[in-house]
């Protein structure tokens, strides 16, 4: 920190005279923690899994995503939530990079994450490869309406006890 | 590498993207049709995925040429001639039911291939086709259960399906053949060989079939040349000028 310093005021002055300390990454993984997913936003994009490391190169904030599904067209809009959000924390300098090996899964949702969605209306993915009860009043007399359903990541249920729809996060 | 080895790869690059691009563009079609409202989901929901795959193996193509052009220029101005999809991709919407079929035959074959791909030399082939091969599995498995549902369905669904089959089938042949590309990177273990993957998708697919109670009708001639961009079908130069006139009226618009 000490020997960089020097460097780094020099390129805070030229965005706009802020001189921010520059945080540990543990703090800028609390910060990313209330980054919600714009799809679902109950969870954050750490609770995802999307957010894979975090590292200072320098004084640029470096910050590897992995998408969830190729084409899920949330994925830019992480990008720039992510972003926003570390500008906004006084960070100048953010290069976000793409990953795609290995690729995401369900399987890094958080156990944080899997309550957030069942209080939220969702059930959460389960090796089972369905829903093991519906999200709404508890009862495991469930059926598959669609295997696709709101967002790539969600297929289509209905819960044959309360008679509610509701959505299943699919795992992939 | 090499430059012929380049030169394989990114026409390998194209074939992969091409398949995908134009696919997820039939489906889009679909988009605020579907015969309910599950199926026009989940018709959108595979186009989507599609055309996030093809984001992949055309910013790698893109790569791999390394001439500054964009996966977006690959999709939106090339003109018929370029594209490297097989003609099954290409061929229209029709029914619901011939969308399906066309789906159907062209999934089985999707998660053979990207399922050998994951093994691929090429990490960055081997990365993408890894990740697509999830979502790939679950287009299989609806595609196969609608196939059984309307082949096995009605008087009139059946039929439909049949001629489906009937009209669809002598496009097959080209995914298992075979030229100087393919050679190339067979050679380097970046692809499998086409033809490998023929014994295991027959058998997926005539399994599904005599569910669905469905014949595979006998076709002496294969229809090619999608792949190797010798002689596209007229169907496809109709769709490109749908998905491109934007790019084409207004050249460098952005959204």
């Amino acid at each position: 920190m000490v020997s960089e310093g020097g460097n780094f005021c020099e390129k805070s002055k030229r965005n706009f005279g802020k001189i921010p300390p520059r945080p540990s990454v543990e703090v800028v993984w609390t910060w990313l923690a209330d980054v919600p997913d714009p799809e679902i936003p109950v969870v954050s994009v750490v609770d995802m899994g999307i957010v894979r490391a975090v590292d200072w190169d320098d004084d640029t904030l470096k910050v590897t995503v992995t998408p969830t599904y190729s084409g899920c067209p949330a994925t830019s809009v992480i990008a720039m939530d992510i972003e926003t959000a570390l500008r906004d924390r006084g960070i100048a300098n953010v290069a976000l990079k793409t990953q795609i090996a290995p690729p995401w899964t369900t399987d890094w949702l958080s156990d944080a994450a899997h309550d957030k969605l069942r209080a939220y209306g969702i059930a959460p993915p389960s090796p089972a490869g369905g829903p093991t009860a519906c999200p709404h009043c508890g009862s495991a007399n469930v059926s598959r309406v669609s295997q696709f359903g709101s967002t790539p990541c969600k297929a289509q249920w209905r819960c044959e006890s309360c008679l509610e729809p509701f959505d299943f996060f699919k795992c992939i | 590498m090499s430059g012929n080895t380049n030169a394989s790869l990114f026409e390998f690059l194209l074939r992969q993207g091409d398949n995908t691009l134009v696919l997820g563009q039939r489906l889009s079609e679909w988009c605020g049709h579907g015969p309910v409202l599950e199926e026009d989901i989940a018709l959108a929901n595979i186009a989507l995925d599609l055309v996030g795959q093809t984001q992949l193996w055309l910013a790698l193509a893109c790569e791999v040429e390394g001439t500054g052009r964009s996966a977006d220029d690959l999709a939106m101005l090339r003109d018929v001639w370029d594209f490297r999809n097989l003609l099954l991709v290409e061929q229209p919407n029709r029914d619901f039911g011939m969308t399906i079929l066309r789906q159907f035959l062209f999934d089985q074959w999707h998660l053979l291939q990207l399922h050998a791909l994951a093994e691929s030399s090429e990490d960055r082939v081997a990365a993408i086709a890894t990740k697509a091969e999830r979502e790939v599995r679950y287009h299989v498995e609806r595609s196969s259960e609608a196939v059984i549902a309307l082949g096995d369905g009605t008087e009139e669904s059946h039929g439909r399906m049949q001629g489906a089959l009937d009209r669809l089938t002598p496009y097959i042949g080209e995914m298992f053949e075979a030229d100087a590309v393919d050679a190339a990177l067979v050679r380097d273990g970046v692809a499998p060989e086409p033809a490998r993957l023929k014994p295991a998708y027959d058998s997926a697919v005539a399994a599904v079939l005599s569910e669905a109670t469905l014949s595979m009708p006998s076709v002496p001639v294969a229809q090619t040349g999608g792949r190797s961009g010798k002689r596209h079908t007229e169907h496809l130069g109709h769709m490109l000028t749908q998905m491109q006139w934007l790019q084409r009226a207004y050249p460098g618009a952005e959204w």
